[in-house]
């Protein structure tokens, strides 16, 4: 009896411990930005409590003083653009290195996924000639176009090692009961992908939305820039950090990501774990 | 309903001769079985014959026609794999209408054949669930339903029991036979598995590094082996190889035999040094040797043999088979 209440406390305490850890920074956000200034900034104050009433002074100057709708859109636009296209290349490749390229799949694979190693903080310079010379600086497209460079390679990789996971038996039943390679692939190969799909899918939005360098680099007009780039760059002035909005920004950017994970929390684990059809 | 035929038939992986030259004719509603060890080119015989590999060399004729250059799904073939492949995203009713629905048969169709396969294998009341949920024999019935439903030209089978517990094979194997019969399909069986070859099988191949090393009925590739390495692989235990006379005297186990039980008929006389005896219940094996051979005796006399000590057997001369040591040929009197 003790010994089951002991192992209880030790399952709880633990859960306990990531919960905090998890759901602080979100408690710590939504109580920023309803904080007034002078309460955030008082060193004798309670930080983790409203000491004041709380105001919404904060979101107004996020809303009505800088374009944070607006860098939402784009994020989702060129979050959206980037995941069409990753998926797009992602999968047909990664489908072809897994079953038809035989031993050269392997280096290729692991080839591809170097490229992925080369950071964008030496990539930027080299690329932002290519955007300039393509005549894409300061537009959205430039992202659209520079982001795949990173999201395609890791999804590959991910994929590849997914697809390599769904026996080849099945395949070739579906040849066997009828089908050509590309209706085995359609009817067979792809639904069972799904979980590694939205996996990528997932990902490579992720990566997108939290993007800072190459968005940095290329977009100079409020009216272009991402959530990551267009928080940082309107709301820290010199050396003023305008907590509050920061915060409130960040929260409600932050949102429809943990949303679209829980959403798909299963999918996306069964994903990286290749749970599904392993069996 | 057909016929296949293999002429020359070759293929080589990088240099591994996987399959070596076969020539092998199968007869319309037949059940041929391939036997032989791991590695014996008896899956890629069959994956060449269901279009799955292209061949190196050599002709595949099925009902009549050169297939050699067709895709699998124009070959009039169906097959159970050794995993059985289900889909495990669709039903057990999806997996089996499948081949039907990509064809684009007719709902209506779909369902009546669908409906017959599943009573042909009574796994009707299955229809609903999910691979994921039916258990390991009937998941079996269900690749074998789903092989049936398209009513295929040549059914290709790959070890599909060796997943199987030991108890359901026997009853799986029983069945398998029974139907098989009832639409008489022609067929073409690989295992490794020599009591499922010699239970199922009209005629047994037996492969053995990419080339058939004799083909004809259980009985004669038991009792009548062509050489050293069919004699040797076909039995349980093995057949007892002996040198004499500059050749190899091979004989069953079961030939082999306490002298009490051959007491006056036509019969070498042999002295055995018993090492250990198994009891099995309903019959016995005697480990031990013969001169400086290792034999198996396989006996179901009540006697006692102590161990370590000789005890005189005697085998038959009309279960002796004799090889040549050098090519390992059987070399008839």
């Amino acid at each position: 009896m003790l010994k089951k209440i002991f192992s209880k406390s030790y399952f709880y305490g633990g859960l306990g411990v990531f919960l905090v850890f998890s759901a602080a920074p979100f408690y710590i956000m939504l109580i920023t930005m309803f904080k007034r200034s002078h309460d955030l900034f008082g060193p004798t104050n309670n930080p983790f409590w409203l000491n004041e009433a709380p105001t919404l002074e904060h979101l107004d100057l996020l809303f009505n003083q800088t374009l944070f709708p607006r860098f939402l859109l784009n994020t989702f636009l060129v979050g959206l653009a980037v995941v069409v296209i990753t998926v797009l290349l992602a999968v047909p490749a990664a489908i072809s290195l897994a079953r038809l390229a035989g031993r050269w799949g392997e280096s290729v694979g692991i080839g591809i996924f170097l490229t992925y190693l080369i950071p964008p903080t030496l990539l930027f310079i080299p690329l932002s000639r290519v955007v300039s010379f393509l005549g894409l600086q300061n537009s959205l497209w430039s992202l659209v176009l520079v982001y795949p460079t990173f999201t395609v390679p890791f999804c590959t990789w991910l994929l590849m090692s997914f697809f390599k996971s769904i026996p080849k038996d099945i395949e070739e039943q579906a040849l066997v009961d009828g089908c050509s390679r590309i209706g085995a692939m359609a009817r067979v190969l792809l639904p069972l992908s799904v979980p590694g799909i939205i996996t990528v899918v997932v990902f490579s939005f992720t990566l997108v939305a939290h993007e800072y360098i190459y968005a940095l680099s290329f977009i100079q007009d409020s009216a272009n820039k991402t959530i990551g780039i267009g928080m940082t760059t309107e709301l820290v002035r010199g050396d003023v950090f305008y907590w509050g909005a920061l915060m409130g920004g960040a929260l409600i950017a932050s949102i429809p990501v943990a949303v679209l994970y829980t959403i798909f929390l299963d999918r996306i684990i069964s994903g990286m774990t290749m749970s599904d059809v392993r069996r | 309903m057909a016929n296949v035929q293999l002429a020359g038939i070759k293929k080589h992986f990088e240099g591994v001769k996987a399959v070596d030259g076969i020539d092998l004719e199968i007869a319309d509603g037949e059940f041929l079985v391939l036997l032989g060890p791991s590695g014996s080119g008896k899956t890629t015989l069959m994956r060449l014959v269901a279009g799955l590999e292209k061949p190196t060399g050599g002709h595949i004729v099925i009902d009549g026609a050169v297939v050699n250059d067709l895709p699998p799904r124009d070959r009039g073939i169906a097959m159970v794999f050794q995993s059985y492949a289900l889909y495990p995203h669709k039903t057990v009713f999806g997996n089996i209408s499948f081949p039907l629905t990509v064809e684009g048969m007719p709902r209506e169709d779909i369902k009546k054949k669908v409906a017959w396969a599943a009573g042909l294998l009574g796994i009707g009341h299955l229809l609903d669930r999910m691979p994921a949920h039916v258990s390991g024999g009937e998941r079996q019935r269900v690749a074998i339903a789903r092989a049936l439903v398209r009513r295929p030209k040549v059914l290709l089978m790959d070890e599909p029991l060796s997943n199987l517990d030991a108890k359901v094979r026997h009853t799986a194997r029983e069945e398998l036979k029974l139907f098989q019969r009832e639409i008489n399909v022609t067929t073409i069986y690989v295992t490794h598995d020599q009591a499922e070859a010699m239970g199922l099988g009209d005629r047994i191949a037996v492969m053995h590094e990419g080339t058939i090393r004799q083909i004809g009925t259980p009985d004669s590739i038991y009792n009548d082996p062509a050489n050293m390495f069919v004699a040797g692989f076909v039995g349980i235990p093995p057949m007892n190889f002996m040198e004499q006379d500059g050749m190899i005297v091979g004989f069953r186990p079961e030939a082999l035999l306490p002298a009490e039980a051959l007491p006056d008929k036509d019969c070498m006389r042999l002295r055995l040094l018993v090492e250990r005896v198994e009891d099995l219940g309903s019959h016995r094996l005697v480990y031990g040797t013969i001169g400086k051979d290792k034999v198996i005796a396989n006996h179901s006399l009540r006697l006692n043999l102590p161990e370590g000590e000789e005890h005189e057997f005697a085998v038959c001369s009309q279960e002796v088979r004799r090889f040549d040591p050098k090519t390992g040929v059987r070399v008839r009197p």
